[in-house]
């Protein structure tokens, strides 16, 4: 029900125009050439993204590529930065780095995160047995690894990939900072130009179509998924050796961490030392950082729990009722989140008085335009173990509730932790949502960065970048560590 | 999905109860005991940084003995905010960084019509003509250039200057900006609309860069990338907070106070109809206009005040009576939609 919120609002603002008006926004010889952009933009970012993000998780998580444990955790950090900033950092550093080429770059750099921590959670839930069988049979260790392993990441994969393609789709503050001009322009022109909220709510309904088709696209991609039945009994599998390819590895992995961290941070640092707005207010400071760790932690706790039902019920059954659901999630996944903002200021003033421009209804902002980050992490896992394994469960005398709680969850635990770390990475630095359902007179870290970069502050900015992604470091620590997903606790039991 | 919307609805309840007491934002107390000893609260909803006038509004506070909740966010996300918060808002002050977004919702029927003793504060011309809002400061548009590559801009008079050829690929503009759009609306008041198009059809011909906003266009041509750019005065001042005088490369130019190119853009403020304290938020309206809060934007933010007789010498600006205004409504929202069209149509947007 939440997630069509969005919808709801699009469609009631854009009933407003007539049918003629309607098709005169849609059939602007514009609105065509851009929307081909946007996807020729999207589908980019995704491809470059699922190479980088698979890349560098089977890389961490199965190879004896040296460095992996500090690895594993750095590479999640650049959801943290935001991409208008990062967008920000490159241009004023490279002003070259700009139009298709240099929007790809930079949003891959901040998007890649997305695929590699699902697929991340999924190596490390996969059992060793499956390969060695492969290896028994003939083949060598990267061949089974091939074989076995890579398509019981696809659902991963593929459905990372897609929340990349919706970010990428969605973006506008990064594209229009390194001057690629895409279809959410014309999106906030309406608002910025005309004011007028009706052929922002008919585009906003063309994106809605857009993402239903991505999404189904990815429904069919993943068709083919792999369970195991072993999942309860797995061991860690053999970390393959890189060989001769060592080098390259260690240098692939270090200039991917290089462009997407160094180079902003690097850039932060310089404002903030030449820059004359600079200096640290820490009265200003601590205050937003705690109520960015409060906003942005609620939104994931939140968006996890509405998340594991979904996810559940999207992994285990195919019928309509599953799919409707899902597709319902996505819906609304590449709107703006302007667009996502003013339909939950509409809905939420009207219908929930109460809460309005206070705590949970931010926090429900952010369930609405992260869940289905939380639901894509979820469901990959649940899919990978068997419904066997359940089965067995309830016919040893278990009921539903306990078979959930104490078989399929746990199985699925680094996934849910990966997907509750993807909220609160992209819940942390969220922007335009925030600035409308904020509570009046509360700043987060992102607000304030937006106020000093506004007026070309940058020195005083950069203290609340950097505080970003500084803060993102300890819950991506901690929700690894705790959900397995860095897989040490495997590794030692393994080891002992 | 059921369990979805229980466990989110719990959440929210629980966090209802425990969570936020602090930042209540409706005000309550009615208009007609105004004159009660408890100070009654205006909520203003600021499309202008805080950095800008977040002092100002504290000292607005003092004054007034009104106490003062700011919301600060985009100009047009907020109107576009307020627009569908209706009759519900908790906003009582409207306070915009440009003319159009209260102009869309004093089309709405959003704003009061504020006391003729504080529209007649300003200058003539800088107040809606249905009094519906009133102007708090100005900004002219100026060409910025790169003493390195284009030198002779020191002595530009008309924006036609751009035109030349040998400027093609070396100018830089905010095409999606608000203070762009009033520039083309007064391109059409002083050139007619022929005129306006035959310029904006050679402007697109010296294939103008596009920038997402006056900051970075003035970034372009502070670092060389381009050759001119066209901004609003006062982003030059900020760039100068910022980096220092002397690390500052980018010149700008005022032109000739008849040339569209010279346009003089407002920020303004309006009270909402929807505000249960109007007497306080006019208050707060009029204090804005007042010569201690325009000495402040002529001190502080390097703006023009709209008000006679407040002069500054902090910063070295042309007299605002040496600019006037090409004479045009700036809140009118007719006019910006055949502004839009236009652009449309020749292809800059």
């Amino acid at each position: 029900m939440l997630a069509l919120i969005p919808l709801v609002y699009l469609v009631i603002r854009a009933s407003e125009a007539g049918g003629g008006q309607i098709m005169a926004i849609l059939l602007r010889e514009r609105t065509f050439a851009l929307i081909g952009r946007s996807l020729a933009f999207a589908m980019t970012v995704t491809a470059a993204s699922v190479v980088t993000g698979v890349g560098l998780a089977v890389l961490v998580a199965r190879t004896d590529l040296p460095g992996r444990r500090l690895l594993a955790a750095l590479a999640p950090l650049p959801l943290a930065v935001p991409s208008y900033v990062a967008a920000f950092a490159w241009i004023s550093w490279l002003p070259g780095v700009s139009g298709f080429r240099g929007a790809v770059l930079v949003l891959t750099l901040c998007c890649y995160p997305f695929v590699y921590l699902p697929v991340l959670a999924v190596l490390r839930q996969s059992d060793g047995g499956a390969e060695e069988v492969a290896r028994t049979l003939g083949r060598g260790p990267w061949s089974a690894l091939r074989a076995v392993t890579l398509p019981r990441v696809i659902p991963a994969a593929s459905a990372g990939g897609l929340l990349v393609a919706l970010y990428a789709l969605s973006d506008f503050g990064a594209v229009s900072i390194l001057r690629y001009d895409v279809f959410t322009r014309v999106i906030h022109t309406s608002y910025s130009a005309s004011f007028d909220r009706t052929p922002a709510a008919v585009l906003g309904l063309l994106l809605v179509l857009i993402t239903v088709c991505f999404a189904a696209g990815e429904r069919l991609a993943r068709r083919r998924e792999v369970a195991s039945v072993a999942a309860g009994s797995a061991r860690p599998p053999a970390r393959l050796p890189l060989g001769r390819n060592r080098i390259a590895a260690v240098l692939a992995t270090y200039s991917v961490l290089t462009l997407a961290l160094v180079v902003p941070g690097a850039s932060l640092l310089f404002w903030f030392v030449t820059g004359l707005s600079g200096g640290l207010e820490w009265d200003r400071l601590l205050p937003a950082l705690g109520a960015t760790t409060w906003f942005a932690g609620l939104g994931a706790v939140a968006a996890t729990l509405a998340a594991i039902p979904v996810g559940v019920l999207a992994a285990r059954h195919r019928g309509r009722l599953a799919t409707g659901v899902e597709q319902a999630i996505w819906a609304a996944h590449a709107l703006p989140g302007l667009v996502v903002g003013l339909a939950i200021v509409f809905l939420g003033i009207r219908m929930l008085p109460g809460i309005y421009q206070r705590t949970p209804l931010l926090v429900l902002a952010y369930v609405v335009l992260f869940l289905p980050a939380a639901v894509a992490s979820v469901r990959a896992s649940v899919a990978l173990s068997s419904p066997r394994i359940e089965e067995v469960a309830r016919s040893l005398g278990a009921r539903p509730g306990a078979v959930l709680r104490r078989v399929t969850l746990p199985l699925a635990a680094p996934g849910i932790g990966a997907g509750a770390a993807l909220v609160l990475l992209t819940a942390m630095k969220e922007l335009p949502a925030t600035l409308l359902l904020r509570p009046t007179g509360s700043d987060t870290l992102a607000t304030r960065l937006w106020s000093h970069t506004g007026v070309g502050a940058y020195a005083a900015a950069a203290p609340y970048a950097i505080l970003l992604v500084v803060l993102a470091v300890l819950p991506t620590f901690a929700l690894m560590r705790l959900t397995g997903a860095w897989g040490e606790a495997a590794e030692q039991e393994a080891r002992s | 999905m059921r369990k979805t919307s229980t466990a989110t609805a719990f959440l929210a309840g629980s966090l209802l109860l425990s969570a936020c007491g602090s930042s209540a934002t409706e005000s309550s107390t009615s208009t007609t005991d105004a004159t009660a000893a408890a100070p009654q609260t205006v909520t203003i909803y600021s499309g202008r940084n805080e950095a800008l006038v977040g002092p100002l509004l504290s000292q607005v506070e003092s004054a007034t003995g009104t106490k003062i909740d700011v919301r600060y966010g985009d100009s047009s996300a907020l109107a576009a905010q307020l627009l569908e918060e209706g009759d519900r808002s908790p906003a009582d002050v409207f306070f915009s960084q440009d003319a159009g977004a209260l102009g869309a919702l004093a089309k709405a029927g959003r704003l009061s019509t504020l006391d003729s003793s504080t529209t007649g504060a300003v200058l003539k011309g800088y107040a809606d003509a249905n009094g519906s809002w009133v102007a708090t400061s100005a900004r002219a548009r100026v060409v910025a250039y790169d003493p390195a590559s284009a030198p002779e801009a020191e002595t530009f008079t008309s924006i036609d200057a751009i035109l030349d050829p040998k400027y093609k690929g070396k100018i830089g503009f905010a095409p999606t900006n608000a203070s762009f759009h009033s520039f083309v609306t007064a391109l059409r008041v002083t050139k007619g609309e022929a005129g306006a198009k035959d310029w904006l059809t050679k402007f697109k011909a010296n294939s103008p860069q596009a920038y997402e906003k006056n900051g970075a266009v003035l970034a372009a041509v502070d670092s060389g990338e381009v050759s001119l750019g066209l901004i609003n005065h006062y982003y030059w001042h900020e760039l100068v907070a910022e980096k220092g005088a002397d690390a500052v490369n980018a010149k700008i130019r005022f032109l000739n106070a008849d040339d569209p190119g010279a346009l003089i853009n407002v920020a303004g403020v309006g009270v909402l109809k929807s505000s249960d304290t109007q007497d306080a938020a006019a208050k707060v309206v009029a204090y804005l206009t007042s010569k201690p809060s325009q000495q402040y934007f002529a001190d502080e933010t390097a703006e023009y005040p709209v008000v006679a007789g407040v002069t500054t010498d902090k910063h070295d600006l042309p007299d605002l009576a040496s600019l006037t205004s090409a004479g045009i409504d700036l809140g009118q929202l007719d006019s910006l939609e055949a502004t839009l069209g236009m652009l449309d149509e020749v292809g800059l947007t």
